[in-house]
């Protein structure tokens, strides 16, 4: 296949081809959490309150991808807290706050990247820019792949227990309020990893499509981890060289596929899709 | 490690293991749920909490379990305090609390009765397998254990429950409104599995609603409404007074 050759023989290619595999792999695995947790709409919020901290972050560091990383992260911790304090302390609930602070924080980083001269980046930031990265963004990506795949692994049996029953894992000894802000962090920092590659808007679809597919496949837990991990990874090199071969913006591509293959799960699945349902009831 | 610690139930010891509440008051942030309670009871028993909804029976089985902190009171077990969780203590919440649809296999509830023993990462051994079988076995399960949970009906779910603490190798079980939605079969067999589990030497604590089989089920009885009316066995306590005092102030105030 010449133009496999042709696709290989550049840097940003073989580095963007990486990235997709890390960072579909790692998201589709989390996705698995973010599903039964069924906590889809927050980490949709906490995504795209990342925008303002990074703004912020680069007005007063600069852009490195140390400052964005730490501006994102300051951010989602202060979205996600914010909105505690602010349902604890009213009548509010907790998803009407997300949405009041994500929202007006957006605006503000919207408005914020505009003013200090990185318009062309405000689309990377927002859609992603998976075939502009650097090295240095790889082996970031690579490390908090690493970390995220050891610990969630490490820590599956007591995690599993906290989302099915938190009661009753709590009557077993299982700490669960700890193990819960450990799993939102580890999901928040694996968030920020992805915004490189699809950005703030698109990352949702990485880390909640994969295993809602599986969802609809599969009534094993193993399956819904490792399965969404594998259909994360598909998808996201999937998308990088039909980009190339079709000429498509990669970012977008990878969500679309992974909607596609949504999509084909919902209508075909053995057991809970459409099609078999229809044919049940006939 | 105990004596106790080898086998699950204590129907072979000496002498039964005591649970002694004392004085015990509970809120929910600010609003006082149950106050009052004060009993003692034996390994080997039932005991049914009666009262309308809103009585607080949710709220003892938490407090006995460890998931809520009590304002005063004590809550001794075998002498000591529980602390937050205890592998002696098995607690079997509402049907209606659980996603049925996770995607999880009998087998693997099931499994989860042994975490305290495996903790974090342990692989299963062979005595976690067989604790975990004999368990499915205990209550009739096994040929459904690689099942999806969702697949069971009422009083099955409600078994699948049961293995995990049998599972769990717990003395006590602290079951919350174990009957409510099944048919009469499985409500007949459910309380005949109870009872065995109580006559095995474990206590099985549980809030009942129909005032019909209470006499059938338990031998003890908890009458509660935020403050305990009357506690005792059932053929002393469940008096036709006891029950009036229960739920007519309940109808007063809803009224």
């Amino acid at each position: 296949m010449p133009w496999l050759d042709e696709f290989l023989q550049h840097a940003f290619n073989r580095r963007a081809l990486l990235a997709a595999l890390l960072i579909g792999f790692t998201n589709g695995y989390v996705s698995a959490f973010i599903v039964l947790r069924k906590s889809a709409l927050r980490v949709g919020s906490l995504s795209h309150a990342l925008l303002p901290g990074i703004a912020l972050a680069v007005m007063v560091a600069g852009l490195t991808e140390w400052s964005a990383f730490l501006g994102a992260l300051f951010a989602a911790l202060f979205i996600g807290l914010g909105s505690l304090a602010v349902s604890r302390g009213s009548r509010l609930d907790q998803d009407s706050a997300l949405a009041i602070l994500y929202t007006a924080a957006f605006s503000g980083g919207i408005i914020l990247l505009r003013r200090i001269g990185v318009t062309q980046e405000l689309d990377h930031w927002l859609f992603g820019n998976i075939m502009g990265l650097r090295d240095t963004d790889l082996w970031t990506t690579f490390w908090i792949s690493a970390f995220a795949l050891t610990l969630l692994t490490a820590l599956h049996r007591p995690l599993l227990m906290v989302m099915f029953e938190p009661e009753v894992a709590a009557t077993l000894g299982v700490p669960v309020r700890a193990l819960n802000y450990l799993l939102l962090g580890t999901m928040i920092v694996v968030l920020i990893s992805s915004l490189q590659a699809v950005g703030c808007i698109l990352a949702l679809g990485l880390l909640v499509t994969p295993a809602a597919t599986l969802y609809l496949l599969t009534n094993s837990t193993q399956w819904l981890f490792w399965g969404g991990a594998l259909l994360g990874a598909l998808c996201a090199t999937s998308a990088i060289l039909l980009g190339w071969w079709l000429n498509l913006e990669q970012g977008p591509t990878i969500v679309l596929l992974l909607g596609l293959v949504f999509v084909l799960a919902f209508l075909g699945s053995p057991k809970y899709g459409l099609l078999a349902r229809l044919r049940k009831n006939a | 490690m105990s004596a106790h610690s080898t086998h699950d139930t204590c129907a072979h010891c000496e002498h039964h293991h005591e649970l002694r509440v004392d004085g015990l008051a509970v809120s929910y942030r600010k609003t006082r749920a149950l106050e009052n309670v004060s009993f003692s009871t034996l390994c080997g028993n039932a005991l049914a909490l009666v009262g309308p909804n809103g009585a607080g029976k949710s709220t003892l089985l938490k407090a006995l379990a460890g998931l809520l902190r009590p304002d005063c009171g004590t809550i001794l077990w075998r002498g000591a305090p529980i602390g937050r969780w205890s592998r002696e203590i098995a607690y079997l919440p509402q049907r209606e609390s659980v996603d049925w649809n996770f995607p999880i296999t009998v087998r693997g509830v099931v499994e989860m009765g042994r975490y305290p023993q495996v903790g974090w990462w342990r692989g299963f051994k062979s005595k976690d397998d067989q604790a975990v079988q004999s368990a499915l076995d205990a209550v009739e399960i096994s040929s459904l254990q690689h099942r999806q949970i969702r697949e069971l009906s009422g009083g099955q779910q409600q078994r699948v429950f049961l293995a995990r603490a049998l599972a769990q190798e717990a003395h006590a079980l602290l079951l919350d409104e174990p009957f409510t939605g099944l048919d009469r079969p499985s409500q007949e067999a459910l309380a005949a599995t109870l009872r065995r589990l109580a006559a095995e030497g474990r206590l099985v604590i549980a809030s009942h609603h129909d005032l019909k089989t209470v006499e059938s089920i338990y031998d003890q009885v908890l009458l509660l409404r935020r403050k305990m009316i009357a506690f005792g066995t059932v053929a002393n306590t469940f008096s036709k007074e006891n029950i009036a005092t229960t739920y007519r102030e309940a109808g007063k105030e809803v009224a």
